[in-house]
């Protein structure tokens, strides 16, 4: 069972070839026998799950099924559940039970999705290696001396080893596409403002979007469909009615113009992954599009632009966590100074601490000007390209990340370089735009992302490329080994 | 680009973090990097460029000002570190 896709799993319930009970206690038992080789799970919901599985069953008897009614997927563990622990990879919340649900756990639920479990992930979002978590590393399952990217490695790792059909994730600067394209999985982090951010603990506000993480661009849609929602109690929600985004996966590829940025294949790309990329690129080529040279001048600045707003931003979003209200507090502390400045000490791992640091730096009197304000105008021209070469074309595709999954510990002690990896994303976070990354080849027996960005709101068109290109390949169906059996 | 100790010392105070003495240069050497990094933007030219916030310039919602949240006051406390009747304690601010 584990090797069919979500919209086959539906099939298979609907049908009534297997109950959800089964399936979910299927995925229960491969998490219980292989999660311990890949640590993607931080939280195992396996009571809850049953039982929601049961009452899935009797509204599948009913024929009153909602669209994901019975099937099993994981949350990362940034999403709040009323009742499971919510950690956020972070000893600061390790402690943390949240007394209500995120939007998109409310969505789920709506939508009949079992919960297996909550994912590991690098703490507070902060990562592209999975390395932060305070519950350890990810094991990449394709190799697993590498690792899986990050944040959302749990997630990512999970689908990849067949843990369970799908995860949420979430992305501020390619935490969802990087891991995807590092499993060789399909992962979308939608439009801003597309999926509520209510409940969904905040890294940086303006860039961190919700998304799906699947085998299929089918499945993405189907998960997309019952993820996104306009939410009041999301002040950056768009009001904007939800497509039906698997009816919009028909359409041939013939005549779509694809816009190809010289500066997502410059210096610093693996030959193999360009290979892989480019290859990808003449299949659609085949199938009647266009491949159309485009310039995206920025881009390099994006990185920097990056690491100011997103530190400063979180910099005031973890201002919150003192403990005081929830979370970790120190022992003894002598005084409130002290409770304050060491529980944080104590509670955040080293690179939370360290973005925090850069954010108030960049924040503080003196300095706003020059590296805040400075940022977000960088930020408008960053999106100038993009608006602009959505003039000419339909989508942009190029690589999601620079190389395929690397060996833990091999970037080093410089922050910079572990930052230097989500190059290709970052600027899509910047924009607001909606990204893809769809496995399409492999590089040492480790798989190659291939990303696809669309205009603002156009998630059902590039879940339709994917689509189409994963109709007449067959990189999204292999498995790591041992995977499969 | 280095940070002086006492530019950290200020970041420390005002994070409310605490660092040690013995991890101050190192902290230092790596904020440092992050900032080479972040240094390039001053070299662009943006005059005239508006600042961007939101993607889509959008507007923050009103609504009425009406009590729209229960009150989980129970809930809440729950997960706290330390309570009394109903309120968070902390230690003693005021000799």
């Amino acid at each position: 069972m584990h090797n069919r896709t979500i919209a086959e799993l539906i099939n298979g319930l609907q049908s009534k070839e297997f109950s959800s009970v089964e399936l979910t206690q299927h995925f229960l038992d491969r998490i219980g026998d292989l999660n311990p080789h890949y640590n993607a799970i931080i939280t195992v919901t396996a009571e809850q799950a049953l039982k929601a599985a049961a009452a899935a069953d009797e509204r599948l008897a009913a024929g009153n099924a909602p669209a994901m009614c019975g099937i099993p997927i994981l949350h990362k563990d940034i999403f709040c559940t009323n009742g499971v622990r919510t950690s956020c990879g972070s000893k600061m919340l390790d402690n943390f039970i949240p007394p209500y649900n995120a939007t998109v756990v409310e969505n789920f639920e709506q939508a009949g999705a079992v919960v297996l479990g909550k994912t590991n992930m690098d703490e507070f979002a902060m990562g592209s290696s999975n390395e932060t978590s305070f519950y350890g590393s990810v094991q990449n399952p394709w190799d697993t001396d590498c690792v899986p990217g990050g944040s959302s490695g749990g997630s990512a790792a999970a689908v990849a080893a067949r843990l369970a059909p799908g995860a949420t994730a979430t992305d501020t600067g390619g935490s969802i596409r990087q891991p995807a394209a590092l499993c060789g999985i399909t992962g979308l982090k939608p439009t801003y403002g597309r999926v509520s951010r209510w409940g969904m603990i905040a890294f940086a506000s303006s860039l961190d979007q919700g998304g799906p993480m699947a085998r299929t661009a089918e499945d993405c849609a189907i998960m997309l469909s019952c993820m996104a929602s306009f939410d009041d109690k999301d002040s950056t929600c768009i009001d904007r009615e939800v497509p039906d985004y698997s009816a919009a996966l028909g359409q041939d590829v013939n005549g779509l113009r694809i816009g190809v940025p010289s500066e997502y294949f410059s210096k610093g790309l693996n030959e193999g992954t360009e290979q892989a990329v480019r290859t990808a690129l003449a299949k659609l080529e085949q199938q009647g599009a266009e491949l159309v040279e485009i310039s995206l001048p920025n881009t390099g600045l994006s990185v920097p632009a990056y690491y100011v707003i997103a530190p400063a931003e979180a910099s005031a979003n973890l201002s919150r966590f003192d403990g005081v209200k929830y979370g970790y507090r120190c022992e003894d502390p002598k005084d409130l100074q002290d409770l304050y400045s060491r529980s944080r000490a104590e509670g955040f791992g080293e690179e939370v601490q360290r973005r925090i640091l850069i954010g108030t730096y960049c924040l503080s009197a003196g300095y706003y000007e020059a590296y805040y304000g400075k940022a977000q105008q960088v930020r408008q021209l960053i999106q100038r390209d993009f608006e602009k070469a959505f003039e000419t074309v339909d989508v942009i595709m190029g690589p999601t990340c620079p190389s395929p999954a690397f060996k833990f510990g091999s970037k080093g002690d410089d922050p910079v370089a572990m930052y230097l990896e989500d190059i290709y994303t970052i600027a899509t976070n910047l924009a607001g735009l909606p990204g893809m990354s769809v496995p399409c080849g492999m590089v040492d027996n480790k798989p190659v992302g291939l990303q696809i960005i669309g205009n603002y709101f156009d998630e059902a068109r590039i879940l339709n490329v994917a689509h189409q290109y994963q109709q007449i390949t067959e990189w999204h169906d292999q498995a790591p080994e041992g995977v499969a059996s | 680009m280095s940070i002086e100790r006492h530019e950290i010392e200020k970041l420390a105070m005002l994070s409310r973090i605490a660092i040690s003495d013995s991890t101050i240069v190192e902290v230092s050497q790596r904020l440092g990097s992050v900032l080479d990094l972040v240094d390039q933007l001053q070299g662009v030219n943006t005059e005239g460029v508006q600042a961007m916030s939101h993607p889509m310039q959008a507007i923050q919602r009103l609504r009425e000002d009406e009590v729209s949240e229960l009150n989980q006051r129970e809930a809440l406390q729950k997960i706290a570190p330390d309570t009394e009747e109903g309120l968070f304690l902390v230690p003693k601010v005021i000799e």
